[in-house]
């Protein structure tokens, strides 16, 4: 049966448009070809999703016109012209002075460029944070229809399937409190996610989690992973250290610079970051776009930093935000009383375990953050 | 606990996209809740857009037919326009809200989980539509959101008979279907 013809006799069928014996030939026709009645249920979905969409337009529509009649009665007070108003608004207010503004802004930019090369050691010049830009293919359609082959063919309202979050971005973060509730990844990975914010792991799973704490001064944030779905693992074999950074220690770093985890090695080569900042740490170790958030282990299974940007003229060059800014940050989160009760675990089930094993138990507390 | 017989013909007039009784709704909870954004931080534009959100939740539930509501439906806005004020001052990193509740306050996570998932598909389907080209997007606009019969619609887009807009009609379906599904993606 052509598409066309399908989604006409679907559609006169759920409507109820159909005689009885066509009716019961239709039925007939779903129960002996398997591949029909899945896409009979595809469509029953679909136009479904379509209704829900129609009443709800029309409902956001009847809304809108009550709120402007009640804006121009006054129980209703809005600030200010919004979006594409305000900016006509301030277009034709400001239409004369383009011209002029346009000249200076030419001035502006051969002003601002020489300060950047003149002020080359600026630090957001030479370093570069590590969160990956992505861009998720579209092979999707494929997938979808697996699953709604999995669906139960029989009932009329098929199971409402979890919507994946199509992420612009992913970088790292990994699990510091025993209930496995919170994450540690970059202020800067944040930004990027604005309006929402998953955890994925190697599977492919993504759980919900919102913002906690974030603190551009040590670009750090905190992260609470709030999905129903997630499942609780053993608390973290890894704890994370209150003291200082030793020069030359041994580390490790495990992160999503791919879509699947990867390990690089290295060792502290500073104890200060690009100059001389004392928040963070300088190691010599590899790490990607992407790889923002991710733990810096040392040999005992301590966690002494986060990876968070590496210098652009220098290669293998890496600055991590040192592991003790973790415990004032965890501070901040405890003031707020929901979360008063957030422990992080202190005792490393990793020391004497060697790397690969260490590998193996550590890696299951890291995901890639993603959001939009 | 007694429903007003009030809040149940609301709900109702709700569901049918009735405007009395949306305009009555803001009339009797908008001050309320104006006051609560604004003596937390918010500005008049957020109190406006919380409400609105509101609204949207208890339009999602009122279309659900196992729906009963078992508060006042004041009480229900209340709880759900403090939760969602919350949600948003969290996501401005700051973590408190204070307000000496004289209202009574419920738990609305599920509804507000369940609003999310509705407004997600909604977002998905308004994306494929922008992605439809003309006449698609019109013709199935008429169709399916205005509602229109479809000789109407081949008069207003000029097909010689019905039969031929309905088939265009299905076409333009199935692209739509393929773009909505193109992005809407199981998780497990």
């Amino acid at each position: 049966m052509d598409d066309i013809l399908l989604a006409d006799t679907i559609e006169r069928y759920i409507k109820g448009e159909m005689n009885d014996s066509e009716k019961t030939y239709f039925e007939e026709m779903r129960q002996k070809n398997p591949e029909l009645d899945q896409q009979v249920v595809e469509q029953i979905f679909f136009l479904a999703e379509l209704n829900k969409y129609s009443s709800l337009k029309n409902f956001k529509h009847s809304i809108h016109e009550t709120v402007s009649k009640l804006v121009d009665e006054g129980l209703i007070t809005k600030n200010s012209l919004r979006g594409t108003a305000k900016i006509i608004y301030l277009w034709n207010k400001h239409k004369r002075t383009i011209a002029v503004a346009a000249s200076i802004a030419g001035i502006v930019s051969i002003f601002s460029a020489s300060t950047i090369s003149f002020f080359s050691n600026n630090k957001n010049n030479n370093i570069k944070p590590l969160v990956e830009k992505i861009k998720e293919q579209d092979d999707k359609y494929k997938k979808l229809e697996k699953e709604i082959g999995k669906l139960n063919t029989n009932s009329i309202t098929p199971k409402i399937v979890k919507p994946r979050l199509e992420s612009k971005f992913r970088a790292t973060g990994f699990l510091i409190d025993a209930n496995n509730n919170f994450i540690v990844t970059n202020a800067h990975v944040l930004n990027e996610a604005p309006h929402q914010l998953v955890i994925e792991n190697s599977k492919g799973e993504q759980f919900k989690a919102i913002s906690v704490y974030v603190n551009t001064d040590n670009d750090l944030a905190i992260i609470k992973v709030i999905d129903e779905d997630f499942k609780r693992l053993p608390a973290p074999p890894y704890s994370i250290r209150k003291g200082h950074t030793d020069l030359g220690e041994q580390i490790y770093t495990l992160g999503f610079p791919k879509q699947e985890i990867v390990y690089g090695e290295g060792y502290v080569s500073a104890k200060n970051g690009y100059n001389m900042d004392s928040v963070y740490c300088q190691l010599s170790t590899s790490v990607n776009e992407g790889n923002s958030g991710s733990p810096v282990i040392n040999k005992r299974g301590e966690v002494i930093g986060i990876i968070s940007s590496r210098e652009t003229n220098a290669e293998g060059v890496v600055f991590a935000v040192k592991s003790s800014n973790v415990y004032n940050a965890i501070e901040e989160v405890r003031k707020n009383k929901e979360y008063e009760k957030i422990r992080i675990t202190s005792n490393p089930s990793l020391k004497g375990t060697e790397r690969v094993g260490q590998i193996k138990k550590v890696e299951d507390y890291i995901f890639m953050i993603k959001g939009n | 606990m007694n429903i007003p017989e009030q809040d149940k013909e609301l709900l109702k007039g709700l569901a049918s996209e009735d405007r009395r009784a949306i305009e009555k709704i803001y009339r009797d909870n908008y001050p309320m809740v104006q006051n609560l954004i604004l003596h937390n931080r918010g500005t008049l534009d957020d109190a406006a857009d919380i409400f609105q959100e509101a609204m949207i939740v208890l339009f999602g539930k009122a279309n659900n037919p196992h729906f009963e509501l078992n508060c006042q439906l004041k009480t229900y806005l209340y709880s759900v326009c403090k939760r969602l004020w919350l949600k948003k001052l969290q996501q401005q990193q700051r973590l408190v809200i204070q307000t000496d509740d004289l209202e009574q306050v419920i738990s609305v996570e599920e509804d507000l989980e369940q609003h999310e998932k509705r407004q997600l598909s909604f977002d998905i389907m308004e994306n494929a539509m922008s992605k439809m080209g003309e006449p698609c997007k019109s013709l199935l606009e008429a169709y399916y959101i205005e509602k229109k019969q479809m000789q109407e619609i081949a008069d207003r887009f000029q097909y010689t008979n019905a039969n031929n807009a309905k088939t265009q009609k299905y076409k333009c379906l199935v692209r739509l279907k393929k773009l909505f599904f193109a992005q809407y993606k199981n998780t497990l």
